[in-house]
């Protein structure tokens, strides 16, 4: 099939058999390898990309349905204003151990940012539910989100 | 300045990693055109960051900057070997050599320095790698790098009088932190490129299958596809793309014929029927009342009360959120070069040697960083199952990646343990005898250790490599069933027996703790319940029960962050509110935790908050403890309330994330950590010692909140009703 997607701002045409997975075009057509394979089944957050700005699971969202959007992975949020607060704010928190799955989380919590921009505790965690993270970062990951969150809440005020 | 503690010898005078690796120049590179300086760890990276506290161990040492260090990711051939990256090893092993090796390279430069400016060596001082002798430069590493020869082997008799030695401890960020978080980091899962080609292993639907037959005209007819490869029930496929590997593998699938077998005993009475098995039996209980000098006392009062038990803790799986993942390149001449994220790239290397009859040399071993490993998982079988099939497409790289459920269902589990506790108690609630009893499989199947091969696709050849049980390190090692089976107090013991099931048909290995997980569970179980029958705060009994002033610390400490004693009890109608401790020391020669967990019981099990203290003798990177710590802390909640290998009569049954769920954001505890600085004693690792108190902790916090003792793990909603049940 043919599909035409907006990669990191950059519009693609892409001849892809219909049965393969975004993030599978997005690691091996497009050598974006930022994103990362954790399950195949939208379960662990691993895979996660925005998709007209919401977070989706890239190993399992039907490709037909990319068709004329707009994605952004991991490589497209380093020069996005709010991507790039919350890598910083992710390294400056120690937010990672082993990092696997950092890239989904960075992407989730920008995704979460963008669309709720002053969220609380428990709006994060329950958003932030859908990425797994077996090393136990989670608690530096929340406060990495509430710190970006506090930082916008500033410019907003500001 | 505080002084930082300086590694013994050892009785054959230098520490293991130095003994097996002498030479200098293994461990330590000058680099005159960078001005870096690079080390050689053994020790790999796991997502632990144990090279950015090797680091600065060696920075620290040398006088150089942290920036000027380069960690040189471990090789075959390149690196010195120091077996497996595990136990809470890597700053006892890798981190005392590197400060013995780069301190004897700073002399070395020094003396050189001096004898070429006529001063004395005790004149100079180093500056981020440059020297002075009374504040005149007399040169720096880089320059003389070529004057100094460090194809020597260490003696630690040559080196210079040391001044005091300054304290390293500092909060360094983790190397890689800002590439993790910006999604460049280069996990061995990223090394694609065009050329590579990708394979995938067909898994048996059962642990004991054997291949019949499979048809593989329809996949040879898949474009894309490069070679489809069979050894007796061993089948994978290799093909340019990635996608078509994957649907190679599931048409192989539907046309494999197996015999099948049952193999796996009723799940229901697991605990029971490891107790009827054959085992390998070992008792403690002499050792350690030599160690501690208390006695059981013979003679039984009639007054005195038995307090009998048992506990149990299921398999549990490794669940990295990352598949193992695999590179390997088979040369025309049968030479390999495998890139892996295993623990242990020697040990590695000798099974593959073994299972393809090639000599060590041809092999090489790269370490490449995988995702989290928290034991021995499937980071050695996928490298095996890459080698295996480069062997079908010489020449080309070939990458392999296990799909979500051969990594839940195919690594090795961590072993399910079954404890059997029974203490005899005065009528003042002192213990007069303590006697426990473990069973379970052994904890370690590594590779490199066996006559045979344990990487699991060369179980499955037509010649196939027997099967082997895991077994248990000797406890001075630290043990593997036996782990913590001694109690970490002052308790006269007459039985302290550590069986190993010696024919478990799951695949078991190393799980972070090993069997301290099930012990420290009982223990702290069972002396809970004999406090709160004499009325004794839980912690008060404990520290009755232990002389250890460091011991003594973090338990008061743990109550002082904790506020504890608090009021439990219904806290709102429908919610009960419990607090309970758990301590142990680790491997009883390891670190000091002490954890207390606050519990809310409602309509499912929440652990609300988790009070730590620790004390892991001298701290080189304070908040890397605390990662460490923490990050155990929440797996271990998460094995505790959650997590159970389910299993059919012959197959592992949880191949997704639903089938095995991991504790998710909403669930994770808050936890305060305090750390205890001893500065004067030996670092003694922080990667596994949360673990074990955490769940402990858990288990005498729910016990506080409703008075129902859960005996099984994980303690679930449904375990809690069923206890209701059973004492009804």
């Amino acid at each position: 099939m043919s599909i035409s997607v907006r990669v990191n701002g950059q519009q693609r045409v892409l001849e892809v058999d219909e049965s393969r997975s975004l993030l599978d075009i997005i690691r091996n057509d497009l050598s974006l390898t930022g994103s990362h394979f954790g399950c195949g089944g939208g379960d662990c957050g691993a895979c996660m990309m925005l998709l007209d700005g919401r977070p989706v699971t890239s190993c399992n969202v039907p490709l037909w349905s990319v068709d004329q959007r707009d994605v952004t992975t991991i490589e497209g949020l380093r020069q996005a204003d709010i991507g790039s607060k919350v890598m910083r704010a992710f390294a400056e928190s120690g937010a990672a151990q082993c990092g696997y799955c950092t890239s989904g989380m960075v992407v989730a919590a920008t995704g979460l940012l963008m669309n709720h921009p002053h969220p609380s505790e428990q709006v994060i965690r329950q958003q932030m539910d859908a990425n797994l993270c077996r090393c136990g970062s989670h608690l530096r990951i929340l406060k990495a989100i509430v710190r970006v969150a506090d930082d916008l809440r500033r410019d907003t005020e500001s | 300045m505080k002084a930082a503690f300086t590694p013994l010898a050892s009785e054959t005078g230098l520490p293991t990693s130095i003994a097996g690796n002498p030479l200098i120049s293994t461990w330590v590179g000058v680099d005159a055109p960078s001005r870096t300086v690079q080390i050689y760890s053994g020790k790999v990276e796991l997502g632990q960051n144990i090279l950015t506290a090797i680091g600065q161990i060696a920075a620290q040492e040398l006088r150089v900057s942290f920036e000027r260090i380069e960690m040189v990711r471990a090789c075959t051939g390149l690196s010195p070997d120091e077996s497996i990256t595990s136990g809470s090893l890597s700053i006892q092993h890798s981190g005392m050599a590197v400060r013995l090796i780069c301190r004897r390279v700073r002399h070395l430069f020094v003396a050189r320095a001096a004898a070429m400016h006529s001063v004395v060596p005790e004149s100079i001082a180093v500056a981020d790698g440059t020297f002075y002798s009374d504040k005149v430069r007399v040169g720096d590493y880089w320059e003389l790098a070529k004057e100094v020869d460090l194809d020597v082997p260490y003696a630690d008799a040559a080196s210079l009088p040391e001044m005091e030695i300054p304290y390293v401890s500092a909060s360094v960020p983790a190397l890689g932190i800002m590439e993790k978080s910006a999604g460049r980091y280069g996990f061995i899962h990223d090394m694609l490129s065009d050329r590579v080609l990708h394979g995938r292993i067909l898994r048996p639907p059962s642990i004991q299958a054997t291949l019949i037959d499979i048809d593989p005209t329809a996949v040879q007819q898949m474009k894309g596809v490069v070679a489809i490869a069979r050894d007796g029930s061993l089948v994978g496929v290799l093909a340019e793309q990635e996608y078509i590997a994957e649907r190679a593998v599931v048409m192989l699938a539907q046309s494999a014929r197996w015999q099948e077998a049952d193999c796996l005993p009723d799940p229901c009475r697991l605990g029971a029927w490891m107790r009827e098995q054959a085992c390998d039996t070992i008792d403690y209980a002499d050792a350690a009342s030599t160690a501690s000098g208390m006695r059981p006392t013979k003679r039984e009062d009639r007054d005195d009360s038995v307090y009998t038990s048992d506990y149990d803790k299921p398999f549990i799986k490794h669940a990295s959120i990352g598949p193992s993942c695999a590179y390997a390149l088979c040369h025309q001449d049968d030479s390999l070069h495998v890139w892996t994220h295993s623990q242990g790239i020697y040990n590695l290397r000798t099974d593959l040697a073994l299972v393809f009859g090639v000599d060590e040399q041809h092999i090489v071993v790269e370490h490449v960083p995988g995702a989290g490993c928290y034991g021995h998982n499937g980071a050695d079988d996928v490298a095996f199952d890459a080698a295996w099939l480069s062997r079908y497409a010489k020449g080309r790289q070939v990458r392999v990646q296990w799909s979500r459920a051969d990594e839940l269902c195919w690594s090795p589990q961590g072993p399910a343990m079954s404890m059997h506790l029974e203490v005899r108690v005065d009528k003042e609630g002192r213990i007069q005898d303590w006697q426990h009893q473990t069973w379970s499989p052994g904890h370690s199947l590594r590779p490199g250790r066996a006559p045979t091969s344990t990487l699991l696709g060369s179980w499955y050849q037509a010649q196939a490599q027997s099967v082997s049980a895991a077994i248990n390190a000797p406890l001075v090692a630290g043990g593997g069933t036996e782990r913590n089976l001694i109690p970490s107090y002052d308790l006269p013991c007459s039985r302290l027996a550590s069986h190993r099931v010696l024919h478990m048909p799951v695949r078991t290995s190393s799980l972070r703790c090993l069997g301290a997980f099930g012990n420290v569970f009982a223990i702290e179980s069972m002396l809970d319940t004999i406090a709160a029958d004499f009325g004794v705060d839980p912690i008060d009994y404990r520290l009755g029960i232990l002389s250890d002033p460091r011991a003594i610390n973090v338990l008061q400490e743990v109550r002082k962050i904790s506020g504890w004693p608090r009021s439990a009890g219904p806290d709102h109608s429908d919610v009960a509110v419990g607090w309970g401790v758990g301590y142990a020391r680790y491997k009883n020669k390891g670190a000091y935790c002490a954890v207390i967990a606050k519990v809310l019981l409602g309509h499912r099990v929440v652990v609300d908050a988790l009070f730590i203290a620790v004390d892991v003798g001298e701290i080189i990177n304070p908040d890397g403890v605390l990662q460490q710590i923490e990050g155990g802390a929440i797996q271990a909640t998460s094995w505790a309330t959650m997590e159970k290998a389910h299993f059919s009569g012959r197959a592992l049954m949880d191949d997704d994330w639903q089938k095995y769920p991991v504790i998710r954001f909403s669930d994770v505890p808050d936890i305060e950590i305090s750390l205890l600085d001893r500065p004067d004693q030996p670092p003694v690792g922080a990667g596994e010692p949360s673990l074990a108190p955490t769940g402990a902790a858990i288990a005498n916090a729910i016990h506080d909140a409703i008075g129902v003792r859960l005996k099984q793990m994980p303690m679930t909603f449904e375990r809690i009703n069923q206890a209701i049940q059973e004492q009804v």
